[in-house]
């Protein structure tokens, strides 16, 4: 059985974590080096990226994460962390993060709390359009090298692929749709 | 929806002016609490406490990068109202301010902008939730570095859900009766084991160990109110509070988070205030 690790700080954990239980992995919360050891994938979760970047440099798991996904563990970042993978963020290139996929996003640029809103995505690969929820959601301003866009969403990508790494600007855990998860857990993690 | 889901195991900051903005979120803050005094100075001074200055909480907003949270008076509509003009992110109908109806909170329904509301129980916890908060949050007895009453409450949320799990189907409509509360959230409950939204704590936070706690007796996250900005030492006790809060089951850890943080806000016992001096006693 695979074991599927959530990146264990801060934020929407609890509800990743019973969509990857419901399709039947494992699940383990990372919040030190030593967790990165029993895990095949990691999700990184919605929260607060400023929050989970400083506690990702303060307990010390930043580095032994950043090699882990550098070296092939499948990782999908949902909102705050798609922000944590961007390799580039624009207004404020120096907030602490993983920074290893080739895309530029900007932070809150769908607005505020009042602006969140949820809405039906046509998901390459997917015959149904997947639900989606936007909470001060982060948008794609532009994908680099080696990055496919999966879905769109008013002419920004909003879930992109690049090898073993996943991002989405929205929440598929706040759905009762696991069709995401499933899509990670089965074709991006091995055992 | 869902912004509150996503305040889970963090910290919310009481912030008074952009410095202390900026200090709660180079913390790990996941949101502030603007507002124009903390609860310790309301509790001192007295008088009438009202909702802050606009012009003071868009400052804020400017400031900062994470969610930003206003109170309102109890039943004060129109506060509300005002709050939601700005733009910001949620609400907390707060009985730290003086209450503006004693007889009815707000429907929150009837706004797009999320709520929080404080309870002292699972029934009064429900009622807040059947009129529409987003989040639910302990009242504690705020400004008062003293966290019994947090516990007090968090403990009687919590025993409360646990006594409906070990109901049968036919005693709900009596609990619900009894707690006062709507039958379908008491149903709610008793089967999920769990609040139908997220239940934070608040009221009394004034250590690291505070904040474990809480979140050891079920607290998804923690509102800090007095406790950082009356401290000695702001900066470290903000960040002490933050990693406490993540990693509450580490006692190693939180031996060390709680090394050298200075003098912790002086703080009251809460039995040598009297019923009228308890904010907690506001709402119903």
């Amino acid at each position: 059985m695979k074991t599927i690790g959530i990146l264990g700080i801060q934020g929407a954990i609890e509800e990743h974590e019973a969509m990857l239980q419901s399709i039947g992995c494992n699940t383990r919360w990372v919040k030190e080096a030593k967790d990165l050891r029993s895990i095949d994938g990691i999700i990184l979760p919605g929260g607060e990226s400023t929050s989970m970047g400083k506690q990702l440099e303060w307990s010390g798991l930043m580095e032994p994460l950043r090699k882990a996904i550098a070296k092939g563990m499948p990782a999908f970042g949902t909102c705050a962390g798609m922000i944590l993978l961007a390799k580039e963020l624009e207004g404020n290139n120096l907030q602490s993060r993983l920074g290893l996929m080739n895309i530029v996003v900007k932070r809150n640029a769908y607005g505020s709390q009042l602006d969140s809103f949820v809405t039906d995505l046509k998901v390459k690969g997917f015959a149904q359009p997947l639900p989606a929820v936007f909470i001060r959601a982060p948008r794609i301003e532009a994908c680099g090298e080696g990055v496919e866009t999966l879905a769109s969403y008013k002419e920004h990508p909003v879930l992109v692929r690049q090898g073993n790494m996943m991002a989405a600007s929205f929440h598929p855990e706040l759905t009762d749709c696991t069709e995401l998860h499933r899509y990670f857990a089965e074709q991006m993690v091995s055992e | 929806m869902g912004l509150a889901e996503m305040l889970k195991n963090g910290v919310i900051m009481d912030v008074t002016n952009v410095e202390q903005a900026k200090i709660a979120e180079d913390a790990g803050a996941i949101a502030v609490m603007a507002l124009e005094r903390v609860p310790s100075d309301i509790r001192a001074q007295g008088g009438v406490a009202r909702m802050s200055d606009p012009k003071m909480i868009m400052e804020i907003k400017k400031a900062v990068s994470i969610p930003v949270m206003a109170k309102c008076r109890i039943g004060h509509i129109a506060e509300a109202q005002i709050l939601q003009a700005l733009d910001i992110d949620f609400i907390d109908e707060s009985e730290v301010l003086t209450p503006a109806d004693e007889e009815f909170h707000i429907n929150k329904h009837d706004f797009k902008i999320p709520f929080v509301c404080g309870c002292r129980n699972l029934g009064e916890a429900l009622r807040r939730i059947g009129e529409g908060a987003a989040m639910i949050r302990t009242k504690g007895e705020a400004g008062t570095g003293n966290i019994v009453e947090a516990v007090r409450h968090m403990r009687a949320v919590m025993g409360g859900i646990h006594r409906l799990q070990a109901c049968s189907k036919e005693e709900l409509m009596t609990e619900a009766k009894n707690l006062g509360a709507p039958y379908d959230l008491v149903c709610y409950v008793a089967e999920h084991g769990k609040l139908p939204v997220p239940n934070f704590s608040a009221g009394g936070v004034a250590t690291p160990a505070d904040a474990a706690l809480m979140r050891l007796l079920g607290a998804e996250s923690v509102f800090v109110g007095s406790g950082i900005f009356k401290s000695s030492n702001p900066k470290k006790v903000a960040k002490a509070i933050v990693e406490a809060t993540t990693n509450y089951m580490d006692a190693k850890k939180l031996a060390k988070l709680s090394e050298n943080l200075g003098e912790a806000m002086h703080g009251i016992d809460v039995r040598q205030l009297d019923d009228k001096q308890l904010f907690a006693n506001r709402g119903w």
